[in-house]
């Protein structure tokens, strides 16, 4: 499974919502599927994408927050995992891409790759509903399912280790932020 | 426990006053009654943090919905904090109302606690944070709510150290 093909399979269920990704191949994979203004590409802070949604699902409760996480960015923040799980907005949808990789900076092994099982650390540290998935059908039918259910869901979609070929963007951190921004706060 | 109570409640009213409605806090000694304070209120989001840096994460969500925020951290929380004050509230201009509580400085009475007095206002000049002393009740609403615009204007990190004089009130002999 390539996340990707991921992207692609639920890019039309994003319209309204407030998207958060990671840096690198998942912000640049979804930057190439199309660019909208409700798409927050965090490009560095590596851990913070869901602390973000966070923030973002806690302070617009009638709003759809969905992150795109990774493998290693949530590895550098399994704390925050017990956070989302404390207040678990309804109105959250946290996807994990598990390549088990950490693909952008040359494709060294996270601890996923030796046994650490993102879903699990996510159901014991409380949130509601975690599901794990490894096929798009699959992905994507678990995404539709936490949209409707209106739980707080983490999805690990074990996808592999494959990017773009390229990452460069046109667009600017700042003119992403504050097109982000507006589209939130209407 | 000595730590002033009516105090807090003067930094949590000039918090209310300057239209903070999001808090994230990690716990410690004198930020207590703050936290309470927070938590027994209908109108604020209080979000109880496993590490302080989590904290940049939840404010800058906050601030792109338009929901003023501050963070309430021990200064060994700041420290824990930097990288994502770099690489989120700096890079992305995102607003901060940092209040740290300064321990480790003169008065400390807990060893542990004084190697992170040594270094926390360098480390604030060497990232350019602006920050001025909580100390005196007269200028805590006045301090507060110049923090809080100039963060929103600035669209960066701005901080209040809490100082012992303002925190903690000495138990007579």
């Amino acid at each position: 499974m390539l996340r990707i093909d991921c992207l692609r399979a639920i890019y039309n269920d994003l319209p309204d919502a407030l998207v958060v990704t990671i840096m690198g191949a998942t912000a640049a994979e979804l930057q190439s599927l199309g660019h909208r203004e409700n798409f927050f590409y965090l490009q560095h802070a590596m851990g913070l994408a869901s602390s973000l949604g966070l923030g973002l699902a806690l302070c617009k409760p009638d709003r759809q927050v969905i992150v795109f996480d990774g493998d290693g960015s949530i590895l550098m923040n399994l704390g925050g995992l017990t956070t989302l799980a404390r207040y678990a907005p309804k109105n959250l949808v946290h996807v994990v891409f598990d390549n088990e990789s950490l693909l952008s900076v040359g494709g060294f092994p996270t601890a996923t790759s030796t046994g650490s099982d993102i879903a699990g650390i996510a159901r014991a540290a409380g949130i509601p509903r975690s599901v794990s998935v490894n096929t798009v059908d699959e992905f994507a039918q678990a995404f539709r399912d936490a949209l409707a259910v209106r739980e707080l869901t983490t999805i690990v979609a074990k996808v592999e280790a494959k990017g773009p070929a390229v990452y460069v963007t046109d667009l600017a951190l700042l003119e992403n932020r504050f097109q982000f921004s507006r589209f939130a706060r209407r | 426990m000595p730590v002033s109570e009516n105090n807090s409640r003067l930094v949590y009213a000039a918090l209310k006053n300057c239209g903070v409605r999001l808090v994230s806090a990690l716990p410690e000694t004198w930020l207590v009654h703050l936290i309470r304070m927070a938590d027994d209120d209908p109108e604020m989001i209080l979000v109880r943090l496993a590490k302080e840096e989590e904290g940049v994460g939840i404010s800058a969500g906050a601030h792109f919905a338009g929901v003023k925020s501050a963070m309430l951290m021990q200064n060994h929380g700041f420290l824990a904090s930097i990288n994502g004050i770099v690489s989120m509230a700096h890079l992305y201009k995102i607003p901060l109302l940092m209040l740290i509580s300064y321990r480790g400085t003169h008065g400390e009475r807990d060893p542990r606690q004084t190697q992170g007095g040594n270094v926390t206002e360098r480390t604030l000049q060497a990232l350019g944070i602006p920050y001025e002393f909580l100390d005196d009740t007269a200028a805590v609403e006045k301090k507060i709510r110049q923090a809080q615009t100039l963060a929103e204007s600035s669209l960066q990190p701005v901080a209040l150290l809490l100082m012992r004089d303002l925190m903690w009130e000495e138990p007579s002999a």
